[in-house]
C-alpha cells in the first residue's frame, strides 16, 4: 500500500524520513502529522521514531540503513546517537562514519542484501558499509548520476531509477542487484525518486503531489498490492502444500 | 505546440508513463507528455492578447509612444515592430516569428499570430503559436488638432498681387498644387487681392516663401508680433508673418520702360510686351523681337508699371502682312538677344469694328508674323487713341510711338471653350473667392492652350465627363488645343475635395 505525504508542506518526504523492514526514522517537523502518517501505518510491526542527525531534520538525507544497521555522518552528535541506539531494536548496529561524502543517504542506495553506492566512496566506508548492513556493495552511477541514493530506491522486492536510465543499463543493473527494477517519477515528474519517496517491503510513502500513475507504477515495481492473503496464496502456497504434504 | 527534447535518442531510451495520463512517452526533462504540459503550463499567460492601437484619421498615423506618429501601411514591417512593441510580457518569452493574419481593413483589428519559446519545468522548452488582437482606436493627433482648432497657426504667409486681373494667381494655384506645397498649410484663406497661407511652424512658411521666390518675381517682407515671454526661462511666443508681395504685371500688359534702364537692357525699345512670367519677367518687343529677361530685384529697382492691361485688347483683322527680312533691320552695337522664334513683320491691320468703314489701313509692326496671315483675326492695344497717365510713357516723344501694338492672335473659342477635354485640379479654401466661372480663369485656360512652355509647370488632368470627339470639324482647325499625351488621368475616387 502506498500513501501519499507532505512534510510541511514539502513534497520531498524522502529527505525528512527513512524506512527500512526493521524500523523508521522520521524528522522532527512543527507539527506531528507528518509522523502519525507513518505511525499510523507502521506502528504495529514496526518502531517509528524520531530523530535528528547533527541537530538537522534532513535525516532522510544524511544517514542509510536497512533490517540489519544504520549509519549515521560524523557530524552526528552523541546524544542523538544515544537516542538511536535506544530507539532501535536490538538487531540494528547503529554506526558513525568518518566520510566526505556525509550526504549518505544521497551516496548511497540498499536494500536488505545488496548496495550501489557513489564511485568516490572511500575504501573504508565500503567496508563498513559491507560489515554493517551486511550488504553486497557496488559502485554504480544511475543514468550517468553519481548520487545514487538520490535517483533510485530500492526494496527486497523491486526498485525505482531515474527516468533517463537506458534500457541495456537498466537490464545490467537488475541483474546485479537480483531484483525488478523501472524507470519512473514521483511528485508528477520529478526525477529526484529518493527525495521523492520511501518504501520498505511492504509499504510507501511518497509525496503528496505523486500522481495516480506514478503511484501504478510504484505499487506495481515493488508489489505493494499484493495484500496478505494473497502472499499466502502464492509465495508460501508452495512450502505450506509441501509441509501438509 | 511542441517539446524540443534535450535528450540525446541513444540507442533505446527506456519508455516511461506520463506522470499524468499514463501514456508511455520518451523521458523528457518534465517527464510529462506533451497534451498533459500544455494543459499545466501556459507559456504565453503574461502576454497581453488585446491591445489598443491608436491611430489618427485625419493624417492616417499611428501613435507610437510616448508621443510620435508614424505613418506605416497595413501589414507592414513598421506596423508589426509598433505592434510588437506593444506587447506586454514579451520580454519574458523568446520570440520566434511573428506575422500578420488577414483582417479586414475596415473591422478596425490587426491580428499578429506570434510563436514564442520558453522554459518551463525542468529545463523544457516549449513553442507555442498564438494570436494577439489590437484594436484600432481612433485619437486625433496633435498636429491634426492644431489644423482643426482652425485658427491656430504660428506663422502666415501673405501673398498679394496688385493687378487688374487674377491670372497668376490661378497659374500660382495650379503651381502650389503641382509641388504639393499646400500640404503643410493649416488653412489657405483667400482674400481682396491675393490668398493667405497659414502654418504651424515658421520653417513651413519659410519654404511656402521660397517656393513662391523661386516660381514667380515677387519680394517680401517678414514680420513677427509677440504673443507672449517668458522671463525666466527666455521662451518667446512670435506669431510670424511674411508679406509677399507679387510683380503687378502679368502676361499679354504692356509697360514702359524708363529711359535708362531700356538702356541697360539691351537697348531694348521702352514700350514692351510682357511675354512671360515666370520665375522672371520676360519682355518683348514687338517691334525688333528684341527679349530681356527682368528678375525680381531689378524690377523693384527701376519701378514700372503696365501702361495697358489685357482689358483693353480691341480685336483687328490684319489685312496685310509682310515680313520684315533680316537683312532690312535695322542693328546696333550692344543690342540685346533677338529671338529667332518670332518673325518680324509688318502687317495693316484695320479694327474689326470698322472693317468696311475705314478704307486707311493702320501699320503696326510685330513679332507675330509666324501665325499671322492676311484675314485672321488679332488683339491688340490702341496706343494712340488710349489715355495713359504713366511717367515714363509722358517723357516719351510721341512721334516714335507705335499706334497699335499686335499682342496675340485672337481664336473664337466659344466652340471650344465648351467642348474643352481636360480640366485642372483646384485648392480647396473655403469659400473659395478663386472662382472658376469668370473671364480670368478662362483666359487663363486659352493662355494654357496656347503656350506649351506654361503647360509644363502645371498638371492637366483627362476631364472624363467630356467625350473625344472623332472628328473636330466644328471649329476653327487652327485653334491650339492640348494633346491628349499631356493630359493626366484623374485618379478615380469620389473625392469630394478635388471635386469641381
Amino acid at each position: 500500500m502506498a500513501l501519499r505525504v507532505q512534510f510541511e508542506n514539502n513534497n520531498e518526504i524522502g529527505v525528512f524520513a527513512k524506512l527500512t523492514n526493521a524500523y523508521c526514522l522520521v524528522g522532527i517537523g512543527g507539527s506531528e502529522n507528518f509522523y502519525s502518517v507513518f505511525e499510523d501505518e507502521l506502528s504495529q510491526t514496526i518502531p517509528v521514531v524520531h530523530a535528528a542527525l547533527a541537530g538537522c531534520r534532513i535525516i532522510g538525507r544524511m544517514c542509510v540503513g536497512n533490517k540489519n544497521g544504520l549509519l549515521v555522518p560524523n557530524s552526528t552528535l552523541d546524544t542523538e546517537l544515544q537516542h538511536l541506539r535506544n530507539a532501535l531494536p536490538e538487531s540494528v548496529k547503529v554506526e558513525r562514519i568518518e566520510e566526505r561524502l556525509s550526504a549518505l543517504g544521497n551516496v548511497i542506495a540498499c536494500n536488505d542484501y545488496v548496495a550501489l553506492v557513489h564511485p568516490d566512496l572511500d575504501k573504508e566506508t565500503e567496508e563498513i558499509i559491507a560489515d554493517t548492513l551486511q550488504v553486497e556493495v557496488f559502485r554504480q552511477t544511475i543514468a550517468n548520476n553519481v548520487l545514487v541514493g538520490s535517483y533510485c530506491v530500492l526494496s527486497n522486492l523491486g526498485g525505482l531509477v531515474h527516468p533517463n536510465t537506458s534500457i541495456t543499463y537498466l537490464e545490467e543493473l537488475s541483474s546485479l542487484l537480483q531484483v525488478p527494477l523501472a524507470a519512473g517519477t514521483v511528485n508528477r515528474g520529478s526525477e529526484v525518486i529518493g527525495a521523492g519517496m520511501v518504501v520498505n517491503d511492504w509499504s510507501a510513502f511518497t509525496g503528496l503531489d505523486t500522481t495516480s500513475t506514478e503511484l501504478t507504477v510504484i505499487e506495481s515495481v515493488f508489489r505493494l498490492n499484493e495484500s496478505a492473503p494473497s502472499n499466502i496464496t502464492t509465495s508460501m502456497r508452495a512450502s505450506l502444500i509441501e509441509s501438509m504434504s | 505546440m511542441e517539446t524540443i527534447e534535450k535528450i540525446k535518442e541513444n540507442e533505446c531510451t527506456l519508455k516511461i508513463l506520463c506522470c499524468e495520463c499514463g501514456t508511455a512517452i520518451n523521458p523528457n526533462p518534465s517527464n510529462m507528455c506533451i497534451g498533459c504540459l500544455r494543459t499545466h503550463v501556459d507559456i504565453t499567460e503574461g502576454i497581453t492578447k488585446q491591445v489598443s492601437l491608436y491611430f489618427c484619421k485625419g493624417c492616417e498615423r499611428y501613435l507610437q509612444p510616448p508621443a510620435e506618429w508614424i505613418h506605416c501601411a497595413l501589414e507592414s514591417r513598421e506596423l508589426l515592430s509598433l505592434c510588437l512593441k506593444k506587447l506586454k510580457g514579451l520580454q519574458k518569452v523568446k520570440l520566434i516569428d511573428a506575422s500578420f493574419v488577414w483582417t479586414e481593413p475596415h473591422s478596425k483589428r490587426i491580428k499578429l499570430k506570434l510563436t514564442v519559446q520558453d522554459e518551463v519545468i525542468g529545463g523544457a522548452i516549449l513553442q507555442q503559436v498564438f494570436i494577439v488582437e489590437y484594436m484600432v482606436n481612433h485619437q486625433m493627433c496633435n498636429d491634426c488638432h492644431r489644423t482643426e482648432a482652425k485658427d491656430y497657426w504660428r506663422a502666415s504667409v501673405q501673398v498679394r498681387q496688385k493687378s487688374e486681373n487674377k491670372k497668376t494667381f490661378y497659374y500660382l494655384e495650379q503651381l502650389i498644387l503641382k509641388h504639393k506645397i499646400h500640404e503643410n498649410a493649416l488653412g489657405i484663406k483667400p482674400i481682396h487681392e491675393g490668398i493667405d497661407f497659414y502654418y504651424a511652424t515658421e520653417a513651413h512658411a519659410r519654404k511656402m516663401v521660397d517656393f513662391l521666390n523661386s516660381v514667380l518675381p515677387c519680394r517680401y517682407q517678414h514680420s513677427k508680433k509677440l504673443i507672449s515671454h517668458d522671463i525666466h526661462s527666455n521662451i518667446y511666443n512670435y506669431k510670424f508673418t511674411y508679406s509677399v508681395e507679387i510683380i503687378p504685371l502679368s502676361k499679354d500688359s504692356v509697360v514702359c520702360l524708363p529711359k535708362k534702364f531700356a538702356q541697360q537692357c539691351g537697348g531694348i525699345s521702352q514700350i514692351c510686351l510682357v511675354h512671360r512670367v515666370t520665375s522672371a519677367l520676360q519682355l518683348i518687343d514687338p517691334a525688333s523681337s528684341q527679349i530681356t529677361e527682368i528678375n525680381s530685384k531689378l524690377f523693384w529697382r527701376n519701378h514700372f508699371g503696365s501702361i495697358c492691361d489685357p482689358k483693353q485688347l480691341v480685336e483687328y483683322i490684319v489685312m496685310d502682312i509682310q515680313p520684315i527680312m533680316d537683312k532690312n533691320r535695322n542693328k546696333f552695337p550692344g543690342q540685346g538677344f533677338i529671338s529667332n522664334r518670332h518673325i518680324l513683320a509688318d502687317t495693316w491691320v484695320v479694327r474689326a469694328s470698322d472693317l468696311g468703314i475705314e478704307e486707311n489701313f493702320i501699320h503696326a509692326r510685330t513679332h507675330l508674323g509666324a501665325i499671322l496671315k492676311p484675314g485672321d483675326s488679332v488683339l491688340g492695344y490702341n496706343l494712340k487713341d488710349s489715355n495713359i497717365n504713366d511717367e515714363n510713357f509722358d517723357k516719351m516723344d510721341i512721334n516714335y510711338l507705335p499706334d497699335v501694338i499686335l499682342v496675340k492672335k485672337y481664336y473664337d473659342r466659344s466652340v471650344q471653350r465648351r467642348k474643352r477635354m481636360w480640366k485642372l485640379k483646384h485648392l480647396n479654401a473655403e469659400d473659395i473667392v478663386l472662382t472658376t466661372n469668370s473671364n480670368d480663369y478662362n483666359e487663363f485656360l486659352d493662355d494654357l492652350e496656347e503656350d506649351p512652355e506654361l503647360r509644363q509647370n502645371v498638371n492637366i488632368f483627362r476631364d472624363k465627363t467630356k467625350i473625344i470627339p472623332v472628328d473636330a470639324d466644328d471649329g476653327d482647325p487652327t485653334v491650339p488645343t492640348i494633346t491628349l499625351e499631356e493630359m493626366l488621368d484623374d485618379l478615380v475616387i469620389d473625392d469630394v475635395e478635388m471635386n469641381e
